[in-house]
């Protein structure tokens, strides 16, 4: 069986599923950028204490599983979300979803994720992808990185769904439960209440290694680490910042990009002149956070190591982190009425 | 980041789909474009990939002085730490620890051996040669 769904390609899963499973609900008015928005997608955080593959745990996006959530109460749409202890039952309950005309997201892990290339396949278990239908033996699959439909194997999609680890997905599956209107005013409401959750994530979450401090915080720490970690480690959890940063799914920059074109868009709603002049202050972070990870490369690539070069390395974060403190500041600011 | 700007080196991603990238068109107006790769997170991921063959050898040579049992070696194929192994596997972080001194390891039961086959995805024959069957 194979329900009427149209594949799209976009940068990041989340927001990619969040836009695709509601394309129906909002003809097609909730892209990429505005799931990504709504959902207070943007983010930083560094947790100095938590290991990741063996280098430093950094994200440049919310939690997973967040912008999902977010979009969908923001435009008051009912969610079904399920996670699952026995795997048969999992299959069960995503056979009747299919059965029911239900196209559903899912949460797995990349490990076992056969149409990966080996090389981008890591203990990374927040990955999402739409299940559209079944035939023989092969689930029809949307992943939204993917420019092109793929399947997987009845025993494959059980392997990834319930990969193991930080995050196991536990079979969680998740659709939009009925297809409501969405209106424009729905829309303009919702946009501006992500505008004030990201606003709020970034310069008041608690703790010194969140938000737009905790990019000033990893920068200082960059400067050390050299020191502390020695060249080849130090360049190694450098490498692992870019990966975080520019992999598969962020659309460039950090998401920074994304989340400019949401502003962009936020405008066409709004009308505000100062989302567009915002919108590139967030263009400039991104272009900065990429002129810091060429920074990052010369460094692992080992054409330069000096610490004065891992200086410049962690001011270039301190100086994003005031860029885009000013930027969440404007944004603060906008009267809404 | 400007449309034209967006690179397109080749990476091991890339020869199986493009992904999209925002970025301005002359006007200053986000489009998607494709992107075929970028040699500075190409280069970040061969780092890690190297990081990894270098423990991966460490571990084996680790593994022939009988200083630790196979599963390092397995960890490391598989990109496991404790955590990760302990929840494939159902056994508790510390019972791993124990199966990593080799003396205790030998005398696992089959059973045993089976669970940790089947987290490595292997056989359960390649867990004492080091030699590694796809399964």
């Amino acid at each position: 069986m194979k329900l009427d769904f149209e594949h799209y390609q976009s940068a990041h899963c989340e927001s990619g599923v969040t836009s695709s499973l509601l394309r129906e609900s909002s003809l097609n008015k909730i892209t990429e950028p505005l799931a990504f928005g709504i959902g207070a997608g943007l983010f930083f955080t560094y947790v100095p204490l938590i290991k990741i593959n063996n280098g430093p745990a950094i994200a440049f996006r919310t939690f997973p599983g967040y912008i999902f959530k977010r979009t969908c109460n923001a435009l008051g749409i009912p969610v079904v979300r399920k996670k699952f202890s026995s795997k048969e039952k999992a299959e069960v309950f995503l056979n009747e979803q299919l059965e029911a005309g239900n196209p559903v997201g899912c949460q797995v892990g990349v490990y076992y994720l056969s149409y990966f290339p080996r090389e981008y396949r890591f203990h990374f278990n927040a990955h999402n992808l739409i299940v559209y239908g079944k035939e023989a033996d092969n689930y029809l699959i949307s992943d939204p990185v993917m420019d092109k439909p793929t399947t997987l194997t009845s025993y494959e999609l059980e392997r990834v769904r319930f990969a193991k680890g930080a995050l196991a997905p536990k079979g969680q599956i998740y659709y939009p439960k009925n297809t409501v209107e969405i209106t424009d005013e729905q829309i303009k409401k919702a946009i501006i209440s992500g505008i004030k959750k990201n606003v709020s994530l970034m310069l008041n979450i608690p703790g010194s290694f969140a938000g737009v401090k905790g990019i000033k915080y990893t920068g200082e720490k960059i400067k050390k680490w050299r020191g502390k970690l020695g060249l080849q480690k130090a360049g190694l959890y450098l490498a692992q910042l870019v990966r975080m940063q520019e992999e598969i799914g962020t659309g460039g920059g950090g998401f920074r990009y994304i989340y400019a074109a949401f502003l962009q868009e936020a405008y066409a709603y709004l009308q505000k002149e100062e989302l567009l002049e915002i919108s590139k202050m967030f263009t400039q972070a991104g272009d900065l956070w990429r002129t810091a990870a060429v920074q990052a490369a010369g460094i692992y690539k080992g054409r330069i190591g000096s610490q004065e070069d891992f200086n410049l390395m962690g001011d270039y974060l301190i100086e994003i982190s005031v860029l885009e403190k000013d930027a969440f500041l404007a944004l603060k600011k906008i009267k809404w009425q | 980041m400007k449309k034209e700007n967006v690179p397109q080196d080749m990476s091991s991603l890339g020869k199986i789909t493009k992904e999209v990238c925002y970025a301005t068109d002359s006007s200053g107006k986000y489009v998607t474009e494709l992107s075929s790769g970028w040699d500075v997170k190409i280069n970040a991921l061969d780092v890690a990939w190297k990081d990894i063959e270098e423990r991966k050898a460490k571990a084996k040579q680790q593994v022939l002085n009988n200083e630790v049992s196979p599963l390092l070696f397995f960890m490391e194929y598989r990109l496991m730490d404790i955590g990760i192994l302990s929840d494939y596997t159902g056994f508790w972080k510390w019972q791993i620890k124990r199966h990593l001194k080799p003396g205790v390891f030998k005398k696992l039961s089959d059973k045993k051996l089976q669970k940790y086959a089947e987290a490595f995805n292997v056989k359960v024959g390649d867990l004492k040669t080091m030699n590694v069957h796809e399964a």
